[in-house]
């Protein structure tokens, strides 16, 4: 019974909540005994709510058993990257320099997510402040990919799509700057989708880059993400980059789809050089299968997103220096004062060394660079320019084709420590979902597949105008039920049985 | 464009506010160097007919009447996370330093 719940999509499981053959006890309770079983092995959490997740599900229990009116995914479990705050949880965005700190108010997302009845199971890993594509930089130890425990998760949000892909969440709210949702799907076999920018409210998502970071859904159907998209989205008088018109429903999008008729532009430079074999076999099946059901695949071309990871690891250090001022040891989180004491910006000092790790001082020390006289013209200002030309490729394709598409990235997941010594490769991983973030627009990644050579996952990419998010969600769930179809259920059925771990984590009394 | 030296990466920790040692300094001028010379190719197309864009989507600045909000922390709440408070303060060492 346990394991048949954790294996259920939010969608189904909000369904059986309704009709009342299960409780949000009974559900929450599984999902907490599957964490406890293998996130020893996984370590997809950073904090972990126990009894009173428990306690919140019995209150949902007591309001449906009253009669309440209830949304479709109230009662149902989630895991919340550590990047959001929450009001009673500690929130560390996986810096040692938050460690222990309990924020006194929730973020939006967070409040929208307790005001749908879903159940906070606890907080999940990620790269430092967000700054990774392995989760190998988070303070706390990295996530390992529930497809083989020596690879990474992808990152940031590692965290979110491992709890997902290991069934210890049903869904998962994550952020993504440059692809932190959409990588990590990509190499779990799990959904990700990145809204258009301004959709969802970044109100208590602790800012890497501000023009930049989107909050989204972690899940493992499409549907799912549909449906907590929909809980998450919408204008926030609390944040002034939130978009104030009303958004259609993504559920709705998802229960209609059809792709007949429907034009999807490959782009040509995503794919080719540098893309991993089976990634692209992948890729090339399922567009076949969306033209053998009537949609249109044109190839088209976008010139200057070859310069994207250029500006973007311009843009982001700039911002990222400026929003990581205010961990200054003044108002929240870790002091250290040097021996012998010292003036409060010696004490800064100390404690900014002591609290950030490699990364992040990597990318304050590059945007401090950046934005310095003399250099914010060459530097800064070039990378925003390049941001006018990635847009200006964006409008061009999206002139003629409704959605675009590409593999998510280039390769599937890769072992610790292969990419730690080499900055620049590690951050090549995020060539395809970079220029979404530099235009704003919203970008989805479903699986399309096992990679022939490794047998590990791989993710397609669609994205499409500013505000058509629902576009996304048709192309995805059509593309999804095809694929599920031919595969004769999800591709997640196919992922290693945790199990053996289970024992490890047991005897060893982790969690 | 010009090469990072060790010398700029200490004065960048000083205005940045990170008491880097010296061997952090040492790996870092090397990193950056490298890093820096991977984001140049920015200025190949960053010619002075291209407009910047500072934001991804358009849009105007916000205001709202200057009254107390709805969701304000109380000072107990702002001070909970502190480090260190002293009544309803927050708490630091000198400002100033003996020579300054």
């Amino acid at each position: 019974m346990s394991d048949e719940l954790i294996r259920l999509s939010a969608a189904a499981l909000g369904e059986k909540l309704a009709a009342g053959e299960v409780s949000s006890v009974e559900a929450t309770r599984a999902h907490l005994d599957r964490i406890a079983a293998v996130d020893g092995a996984v370590h997809a959490f950073l904090h972990v709510e126990g009894e009173r997740a428990i306690e919140t599900a019995a209150e949902i229990d007591r309001r449906r058993a009253a009669g309440a009116p209830l949304g479709p995914l109230a009662g149902v479990p989630i895991a919340i990257k550590d990047v959001l705050v929450t009001k009673g949880m500690p929130s560390t965005s996986g810096s040692r320099i938050l460690e222990g700190w309990i924020p006194p108010y929730d973020a939006t997302p967070v409040t929208k997510v307790r005001e749908a009845g879903m159940i906070p199971l606890g907080k999940t890993n990620m790269d430092e402040f967000a700054m990774g594509s392995s989760t190998e930089h988070s303070a706390y130890g990295p996530t390992h990919n529930p497809w083989d425990l020596d690879r990474i998760p992808g990152g940031s949000g590692g965290g979110s799509a491992a709890s997902v892909a290991a069934f210890e969440a049903p869904l998962a709210l994550g952020s993504d700057t440059g692809g932190s949702i959409r990588q990590p799907a990509h190499v779990t076999g799990t959904v990700g989708v990145k809204p258009t920018y301004g959709a969802v409210s970044r109100y208590g998502s602790i800012a890497l880059a501000s023009s930049l970071d989107q909050i989204g859904p972690v899940t493992r159907t499409v549907l799912d993400a549909a449906l907590l998209h929909d809980v998450i989205a919408g204008h926030d008088p609390l944040d002034s980059t939130s978009i104030p018109e009303a958004w259609p429903s993504m559920a709705d999008a998802v229960r209609r789809a059809d792709v007949s008729g429907l034009r999807i532009g490959v782009i040509k430079e995503l794919d080719g050089e540098g893309f991993q074999a089976g990634v692209r076999q992948r890729f090339h099946e399922s567009l076949e299968l969306l033209e053998k059901n009537g949609a249109e695949i044109v190839e088209v071309s976008a010139p200057h997103f070859e310069y994207s990871i250029a500006a973007y690891y311009l843009i982001l250090p700039a911002e990222a220096s400026s929003n990581l001022a205010k961990f200054d040891s003044v108002r929240f989180g870790l002091r250290v004062t040097p021996e012998g004491g010292g003036t409060v910006e010696q004490v800064m000092s100390a404690t900014r060394e002591a609290g950030f790790g490699p990364e992040v001082k990597r990318r304050i020390i590059l945007g401090t660079y950046a934005l310095s006289a003399g250099y914010y013209d060459a530097y800064y200002g070039s990378a925003q320019k390049v941001r006018t030309l990635v847009q200006r490729d964006f409008d061009a394709a999206f002139a003629n084709v409704d959605v675009l598409a590409s593999p998510t990235a280039p390769t599937t997941a890769f072992k610790f420590g292969e990419k730690l010594a080499d900055p620049v490769s590690m951050y090549l991983n995020d060539i395809a979902t970079i220029p979404a973030n530099l235009a704003g627009v919203p970008g989805i990644s479903l699986p399309s597949g096992l990679a022939p050579e490794d047998g590990l996952p791989v993710g397609i990419q669609f994205l499409a105008p500013a505000r058509e998010d629902a576009r996304l969600y048709n192309v995805g769930a059509a593309l999804e039920q095809l694929l599920e179809a031919r595969w004769g259920g999800p591709l997640l059925a196919q992922a290693p049985d945790l199990s053996a771990h289970e024992l490890t984590a047991t005897e060893e009394g982790a969690l | 464009m010009s090469e990072i030296t060790a010398e700029q990466v200490a004065h960048l920790a000083n205005l940045a506010r990170i008491a880097l040692t010296d061997e952090e300094i040492g790996h870092l001028t090397t990193e950056l160097g490298q890093i820096m010379h991977a984001v140049e190719k920015v200025s190949e197309v960053a010619t002075p007919d291209v407009p910047p864009t500072s934001h991804p989507i358009p849009m105007q600045n916000v205001f709202r009447d200057d009254v107390v909000g709805t969701t304000v922390l109380t000072a107990d709440e702002a001070l909970a996370g502190a480090p260190e408070s002293d009544d309803s303060r927050f708490k630091v060492s000198a400002i100033l330093g003996e020579e300054q």
